[in-house]
């Protein structure tokens, strides 16, 4: 088989980490199977859906679609890291408070999703809100509360 | 999935030695959004995959007097969040922002969608009437091919074994130049175009006639198709409804499309000409400043 | 049962929205769904499929996938346990094993794109799914049926050779009609010659899926002494055990499925695809095997909803009653038989009163997927049908839509067209709330250029199921109560279940920390699906909080030393009256004092209590959608620009997950009204089997969805509940179709109503 494995050295969720990830593996596998990060969710594995959505370097992407071996040196960052010693990150509690999820498969590439939005764009109108969440896609809740989590965080940021 | 290989060289060079020993079992991966889906869904079965975003070229974003030099491994966003683009190229732009969602957007390349060759695929329109060409790298050394000669059937291509595309070179618009992109999708947002229609027009000094116009059709035909009875009709022509509509209605002749899950032909010819009459209003709009 | 009924301001619980038990873990990427589970040893599993709709298996030849390193095992329909040939109840749907084993494995012949024919086991994943591709499979192909008419031809090719149809009660055979019912009551026929207006149409549509976002998959783990152990997405862990344990051919007690989080269901995960198939390859490697479905065979060979074909016919009197109705439905069942002809024949007419009135139903077979449930599976298609012809019935008559639909509302004692007769409903005062609603009383708004508005209003019912449930309670030192169940949470049922608990034991809803657990863990309960697990989940945590009352009082009558007969309790205090004979004083205990003491002391011991339901019906379900539309003339794109669902709900329990429900089931409406379907090649398969070309709703396709709860309790349930999860899907196709006729002048009787269909329809 025409394949080896790439030794990658990246930062996740700001801690280090170093493994070895098959030349052919998605970023998405080598998180949940090799890193043991399973909050990253797995939907549709062509990037339709947004539940594998981490943030790369500043920039959110469907890790389906990336391969570990082109994140050697990179910063990641997934849902895992948005909370921190002071508790939830205000998207969380804001999804939690807004109902904003139903079976909650969505939940975690929404949160990384909105928070690439948030980061850069701390205002943005409800328009701005769905286009930038039209990526992400979710079965269960018709999107409304959704947005009205987001909106609830950037009123308040 | 065939497991494949990866490999990121750091020349021109080195991904052409790559790709001319492997033959059709390696490909160049830009963004990987169409080439990871692709081989998932074992439509290749490769051995290696070759990132470009390694090669400095690849990775270039230049504008200058001389035009616009876009890198081929270069991100969607990249484009449409570069100031200087966005105000001389804004038919590009058109393009490059309604590729995907945000998250395709971080990593979907021009090139890519270039190479993939789709008749959907959003950036290769514009790239046609802003008249690009691709500057294309290989075993038997460099050469330029103008965009709208680059895709020759769906998913095909006139690269060959062994060749890179390195970037795209768009050329600084003249002045009284103005172009526009838009698609229909049933959806507002990750569709794939039903039809799609660029224009570029260049106006003459009163700006009342167009001096060339440029049309390119999306999605009704094997290739991405450049209009040139629609573009020509207009040439030396004044401004106004009729000569716009008449164009309109040459450009629907012009398309060729089939009846398929994504719209129907009765329906893809309806939406060429309702678009090609809105793209060559907004491209006169943005021509006049 | 009795009967609590209160106004909101008496309840402590129900009816306010506290952040959801499960949620912490839900927003931190910390809860387990089926696709996270991880294993010692554990290997992986994938399926060689076919690319036929239909066609004879002539051989399958695995030598090649065998050689691959890496490869653990292979098995075909051979490894397949032989199974009975009868009907087995799985809560939403009858099945038959031995056609559920064909359909998961093909046996000679292969009935539908994507049907599985091998499956590898491998030491990962990629492994696992390259080997499957490598398999050798020698197809005679068959012409495929892909809708009723092709199927239903005289000279049309025979799907299932073994199905026995029923026409009427009349056995027949070389069939591809599996089923065909009537239902009759009054004088249909001579009601038509008295009608002074008639309506009349036929409208047709095409399968939809689910569309939930976690694709299927299961892990298995079968121990050398034959004992299963599923770790599953599942709506339903026991109805999947009582599926595995006929298709394993062992018996239940021998499974244990642990439903994990689930990604969405909607019915759609009540049938098991890769449980069976990841035990056998689990047996045949002695390894835990885990299968994870790839989305496009999650759209070709899991789901879909039936499509198919209604005809209406209605009748009203000069005066604008609604004297008949007839109507005949055909639906696609898929490979095997079982298209919710039933459901769809309860709910058609439920929204009216009507004297006399026909329905014939039939079930056909076709190359497609066998169907499963889709949230109030069966009545959006005929509401779409129903509505839609109401609306035009009141166009002819210069009838207002809203006044009719009220002057022909059903009622209590209604008889629907199946005959059942409805206890209280609320059908009345839903229309009254839509007819009060902001958006009904103002102004559609202009159009910009090019383009034009409608606004359309449809009803939707859905009858709402009872079943099996069974809760366990515990009471901690701390005070808190631990509650067991067996129902998955799809979207807030713990929280739901909690809150019921809560109430009766004066505690806040965080103090009952709910889980749910596997089927050795708790009694039998039924899905998570068709409406009822708030209202018999929920129903059952009731009991068993009665019960556990009645328990605590034993032990605060040790405590005070009085007898339990005399201790009260009311809003979480136990108290008792002075017993002056005795000389004892008046006492006072909270629920959370006791608890401490019943550690500490010797109170009798933990205390624990059951509660365990068997419920025939529930209360029945109405909602009205209101949708405001606008169509861009020049390329036949809708926008949905504002849209209300009003919907009466019984009581709402926690009202954000209750808006939460409508307005999901509104979007999926508004998808399926308007773009979603399963576009087939003439030779058979879907082709557009991806999120890409399925074209579900993003967020930017949608408006904010305006909800209004309407409560009106049903007596079936102690606090009044009525399931909410299914009626919002069934109103939205005739909405936005009649909405569609309000801006264009245009009836669509055909499923999407996309853009090139109207783009066709304003050329012509
Ligand atoms: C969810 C989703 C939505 C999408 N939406 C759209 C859309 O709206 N419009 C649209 O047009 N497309 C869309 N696409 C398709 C895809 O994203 C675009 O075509 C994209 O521009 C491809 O670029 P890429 O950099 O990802 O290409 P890659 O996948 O890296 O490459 C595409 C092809 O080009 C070849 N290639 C790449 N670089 C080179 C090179 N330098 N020289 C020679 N060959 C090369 C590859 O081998 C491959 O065959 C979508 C895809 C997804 C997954
Ligand atoms: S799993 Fe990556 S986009 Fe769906
Ligand atoms: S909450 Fe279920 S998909 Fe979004």
């Amino acid at each position: 088989m025409a394949n080896t494995n790439i030794h990658i050295t990246t930062t996740i969720n700001e801690q280090p980490y170093e493994f070895l990830a098959p030349s052919y593996m998605s970023l998405l596998d080598a998180l949940r199977e090799i890193v043991g990060l399973t909050g990253t969710k797995e939907g549709c594995l062509d990037g339709n859906c947004g539940a594998c959505t981490v943030n790369v370097d500043g920039r959110i992407v469907d890790s389906c679609l990336v391969l570990a071996a082109e994140i050697d040196g990179c910063k990641v960052e997934t849902v895992e890291g948005m909370a921190s010693s002071e508790g939830l990150h205000p998207l969380q509690k804001a999804f939690l408070e807004e109902a904003a999820l139903q079976c909650g498969i969505c939940t975690p590439g929404f949160l990384v999703a909105a928070k690439g939005l948030l980061d850069n764009e701390p205002n943005p109108s409800e328009h701005r809100i769905r286009h930038w969440l039209a990526g992400n896609l979710c079965r269960c809740t018709g999107y409304d509360k959704i947005v009205k989590a987001v909106q609830k965080v950037s009123s308040e940021g | 999935m065939h497991p494949f290989n990866y490999v990121a060289p750091l020349t021109v060079k080195e991904a052409i030695d790559i790709l001319e020993k492997h033959g059709d079992r390696a490909r160049p991966l830009a963004g990987g959004t169409d080439l990871l889906v692709q081989a998932r869904g074992n439509k290749w079965d490769l051995d290696a995959v070759v990132d470009v975003k390694k090669i400095p070229e690849a990775m270039q974003l230049d504008v200058s007097n001389n035009g616009l030099t876009i890198g081929a491994g270069v991100p969607c966003y990249q484009i449409y969040d570069h100031e200087k683009i966005k105000s001389d190229y804004p038919g590009i732009v058109d393009g490059a922002f309604i590729i995907g969602g945000i998250q395709i957007q971080s990593r979907a390349a021009i090139g890519g969608n270039l190479c993939n060759a789709a008749p959907s695929g959003d950036a290769i329109c514009p790239l046609i009437v802003y008249g690009a060409t691709a500057n294309i790298a290989g075993p038997s050394g460099n050469r330029d091919v103008s965009v709208e000669d680059f895709c020759v059937g769906p998913g095909k291509t006139v690269l060959k074994n062994g060749e890179l595309l390195v970037s795209i070179s768009v050329p600084d618009p003249p002045s009284g130049f103005g172009a526009a992109y838009e698609r229909f999708i049933p959806r507002n947002e990750m569709d794939i175009a039903v039809a799609a229609v660029a224009v570029s027009v260049t106006l003459d000094n009163s700006g009342t006639n167009f001096e060339s116009v440029r049309i390119a059709l999306a999605s009704v035909g094997p290739t991405p198709i450049f209009a040139t009875k629609a573009s020509n009709s207009l040439q030396g022509k004044p401004i106004n409804e009729r000569s716009i509509s008449e164009a309109a209605t040459i450009a629907k002749d012009e398309s060729s499309p089939i009846s398929d899950m994504r719209g129907t032909i009765e329906h893809r010819k309806q939406l060429i000409e309702v678009i090609t009459k809105r793209m060559i209003n907004k491209a006169i709009k943005r021509a006049r400043g | 049962m009795v009967q609590t009924f209160k106004h909101q301001s008496e309840y402590k619980v129900i009816g306010s929205r506290p952040v959801r038990h499960d949620g912490f873990d839900k927003v931190t990427g910390r809860a387990i769904y089926g696709g996270d589970i991880k294993l010692p040893g554990l290997i992986w599993g994938a399926l060689t499929r076919s690319p036929h709709a239909h066609a004879k298996i002539k051989s399958i030849d695995t030598r090649a996938a065998e050689k691959i390193e890496g490869v653990l095992a292979i098995i075909t329909s051979k490894d397949m346990p032989e199974t009975e040939d009868k009907m087995v109840d799985l809560g939403e749907g009858d099945e038959n094993p031995r056609w559920t084993s064909n359909k998961l494995m093909a046996q000679q012949k292969v009935l539908y794109k994507g049907h599985p024919v091998a499956a590898v086991a491998a030491v990962n994943r990629y492994i696992a799914e390259h080997a499957a591709t490598k398999i050798k499979v020698e197809y005679e192909v068959l012409e495929a049926h892909n809708d009723v008419d092709s199927a239903l031809r005289k000279d049309a090719a025979i799907i299932l050779e073994s199905l026995e149809g029923d026409d009427l009660g009349e056995k027949i055979h070389n069939t591809n009609l599996a089923k065909h019912e009537k239902y009759e009551f009054g004088d249909v026929d001579k009601a038509f010659t008295n009608a002074t207006y008639i309506e009349e149409n036929t409208y047709t549509m095409q399968m939809v899926h689910q569309g939930y976002i976690e694709p299927h998959n299961a892990t298995a783990f079968w121990d050398e002494e034959d004992r299963v152990k599923i770790w599953t997405s599942t709506q339903g862990a026991f109805t999947a055990r009582t599926a595995l344990s006929n298709l394993l051919q062992l018996d239940v007690s021998r499974i244990k499925v642990t439903p994990c989080e689930i990604g969405g269901g909607f019915g759609g995960k009540i049938p098991v695809y890769l449980e069976p198939i990841a035990a056998l390859l689990s047996k045949k490697t002695g390894r835990p095997v885990k299968m994870m479905m790839e989305r496009t065979a999650v759209f070709e060979t899991t789901g879909p909803t039936p499509g198919g074909k209604v005809w209406v016919k209605i009748g009203a009197d000069k005066e604008g009653k609604l004297i008949v109705a007839e109507s005949k439905i055909w639906f696609e069942a898929g490979c095997n038989p079982g298209s919710m002809i039933e459901p769809a024949a309860q709910c058609i007419y439920a929204p009216y009163d009507i004297q006399n009135t026909r329905i014939d139903t039939y079930d056909v077979i076709v190359n497609k997927p066998k169907v499963a449930p889709y949230r109030a599976p069966g009545s959006p298609q005929v509401a779409y049908a129903m509505e839609s012809a109401v609306n035009d019935l009141c166009e002819k008559a210069g009838w207002d839509p809203l006044e009719f639909r009220m002057s022909n509302a059903s009622d209590k004692d209604t008889r629907r067209g199946d005959g059942v007769k409805f206890s209280v409903i609320g059908t009345k005062e839903v229309i009254k709330a839509t007819k009060n609603s902001k958006h009904w009383n103002s102004d559609l708004g202009p159009a910009e250029k090019g383009k034009v508005r409608g606004r359309g209003i449809s009803h939707g019912y859905w009858f709402n199921i009872g079943l099996k449930s069974s809760v366990n309670l515990n009471v901690n030192k701390d005070g808190t109560v631990t509650l067991i169940e067996g129902s998955t949470d799809i979207g807030g049922s713990r929280a739901s279940i909690s809150m019921q608990a809560a109430e009766v034991l004066g505690i806040p809803a965080e103090d009952v920390r709910p889980s749910v657990v596997d089927t050795d863990s708790v009694g039998y309960t039924d899905v998570t699906g068709g409406s009822r697990t708030t209202y018999a989940t929920g129903f059952a945590a009731w009991e068993a909080a009665n019960n556990l009352i009645v328990e605590m009082k034993k032990r605060v009558a040790l405590y005070f030393d009085r007898n339990h007969k005399d201790i009260n309790f009311e809003s979480g205090v136990f108290s008792v009256e002075p017993d002056i004979e005795n000389e004892k004083p008046e006492r006072n205990i909270t629920f959370k004092e006791i608890a401490e003491k019943i550690d500490d002391d010797d109170l009798g011991g933990p205390v624990n209590s059951v509660g365990s339901v068997d419920l025939e019906s529930a209360g029945d379900g109405f909602g009205m959608h209101i949708a405001d539309v606008e169509v861009d003339l020049a390329t036949g794109k809708t926008d949905v620009i504002r849209y209300t669902a009003v919907q009466d709900v019984g009581k709402a329990i926690h009202p954000s997950y209750v808006e939460g429900q409508m307005q999901g089931g509104a979007a999926q409406g508004i998808g399926w009204a308007l773009n979603e379907e399963y576009f087939m090649q003439d030779e058979g398969g879907m082709v557009n089997s991806s999120f890409l070309d399925y074209r579900m709703p993003t967020s930017l396709d949608l408006p904010k969805i305006e909800t209004v709860l309407v409560e009106v309790p049903t007596p079936l349930h102690p606090y009044g509940v009525r399931g909410v999860g299914e009626v919002p899907i069934c109103p939205p196709l005739a909405a936005v179709g009649n909405a569609l006729k309000d801006a264009l002048g245009i009836r669509f009787s055909d499923l999407p109503m996309n853009p090139a269909k109207i783009i066709k329809a304003i050329g012509n």
